[in-house]
């Protein structure tokens, strides 16, 4: 498993990996916000928690058709699935892979975003406490997602409108966290709402993820 | 370790594709799998491999035995050859990757990515990874499919040395390896009759 892990993210960094991509379209997504609603800082630090969030939403969903497709497009995936890794475990793997090489430069990128939307100063350290503990969720519902598309031509778009309403609850608390910490309130329990999501993700996920890449394997 | 097969039914998709397999594998035995293209060679090949659940009958053999090869080479282009190989050695915690490379004779392309090597080369390396896998029932589709004459002699020599050892191979394939203890099954006579059990259109047809 650990070379999986290894052979994923050498895959990632090395050219074609796409690898930054997310990076690269959070950074540019979140800015082009200011030039939409008009650059009143007013405006932007009331709207900047749910962008961000949104913001790394997306850009996680992005990248999430290439955690199966190209392992089984090249034929590795079957020869994976004859192999003693078991398919829930090369499901979590492929969730941690997306995480680290996703998930977590999203949650180093977004307080510098923050300070781009006039995010209260307040705020900045739930961003990063709801962040760090809700992109693994988004990678994990995305890996369960990719392996119930695995197979179909161009599943991309049929994937994020799987994906996305599984996105909703961990969209809701997230941003509500940050919204509630840069306010000045209690913002404790929506955090520990997202860290619950992301708990019950990792937990049942991999092995939803492994049922359906069993099925598509067929 | 004998693989054996009993009255085995395969599917692909919705339809049946074989009925009645039977046949018996012994150590140190290859079996080669004939039979016109659709005949339903790699159907078999993927029910042995446990990729697709039988309809009916048995597959009795040990669990983890079989090492399975696919028409599609399953490599990354972006690492290199080591790379690859390693990558599956450390997948089915093997270690020495050697005896593959000097087996297929890969050692001056060991630094090439897999991305820049002919169809040849990596079907070479593809082959190479069944004896980085350290099974004992190797299940192999086509394997010989754009080698040269004198890398199919070479994959003849790794199957021999293979079976030398106490491993048996099951190869569907359309020329003669020249395998020493091989016997054929044309499974053209276990094609099943009724292709779809629920199919309208047969049975608009019919």
């Amino acid at each position: 498993m650990i070379a999986l892990l290894k052979r994923d993210l050498m895959l990632a960094i090395r050219a074609g990996g796409g690898f930054g991509l997310s990076l690269a379209f959070f950074l540019i997504f979140t800015t082009l916000v200011p030039f939409g609603v008009g650059p009143q800082t007013g405006v932007l630090a009331t709207i900047a928690p749910g962008i961000l969030w949104l913001g790394a939403l997306l850009a996680c969903l992005l990248s999430l058709d290439r955690i199966f497709q190209l392992d089984w497009e090249d034929g590795t995936l079957d020869l994976i699935a004859t192999s003693p890794v078991p398919l829930e475990g090369l499901a979590a793997i492929k969730a941690l892979a997306h995480w680290l090489t996703t998930g977590l430069p999203l949650v180093v990128a977004a307080p510098a975003l923050g300070l781009l939307l006039n995010l209260p100063a307040a705020g900045y350290l739930w961003l990063i406490a709801s962040l760090l503990l809700g992109t693994p969720a988004l990678s994990a519902i995305g890996t369960f997602g990719a392996a119930l598309t695995v197979g179909i031509k161009r599943g991309g778009l049929l994937l994020s409108l799987l994906v996305l309403p599984l996105y909703m609850p961990t969209l809701i608390f997230g941003a509500l966290c940050v919204v509630r910490g840069a306010a000045g309130q209690e913002a404790l329990t929506p955090l520990l709402l997202v860290a619950g999501i992301t708990l019950g993700s990792l937990a049942i996920l991999p092995f939803a993820a492994a049922a359906a890449l069993r099925v598509n394997l067929r | 370790m004998t693989l054996r097969v009993v009255d085995l039914a395969c599917a692909r998709g919705p339809a049946q594709i074989l009925a009645g397999v039977t046949f018996a594998v012994a150590p140190g035995e290859a079996l080669i799998l004939r039979g016109a293209n659709g005949s339903g060679k790699t159907t078999l090949l993927r029910t042995l491999a446990g990729l697709t659940p039988p309809l009916a009958g048995e597959i009795i053999t040990a669990p983890d035995a079989i090492a399975y090869a696919a028409h599609a080479d399953g490599l990354k282009s972006q690492l290199s050859v080591g790379e690859n190989l390693a990558f599956w050695a450390g997948v089915f915690g093997t270690k020495d990757t050697s005896a593959a490379i000097d087996a297929f004779h890969l050692g001056p392309l060991l630094d090439r990515r897999a991305g820049e090597m002919s169809a040849g080369q990596k079907r070479r390396l593809s082959l190479a990874r069944l004896l980085v896998t350290g099974r004992p029932i190797w299940c192999l589709d086509e394997p010989t499919v754009s080698l040269d004459a004198e890398n199919v002699a070479r994959f003849a020599a790794a199957v021999t040395a293979h079976l030398g050892m106490g491993g048996s191979a099951i190869i569907a394939t359309h020329i003669d390896l020249g395998l020493p203890m091989a016997q054929t099954l044309d499974i053209t006579q276990f094609v099943a009759k009724r292709i779809r059990a629920d199919d309208p259109f047969a049975e608009a047809m019919g």
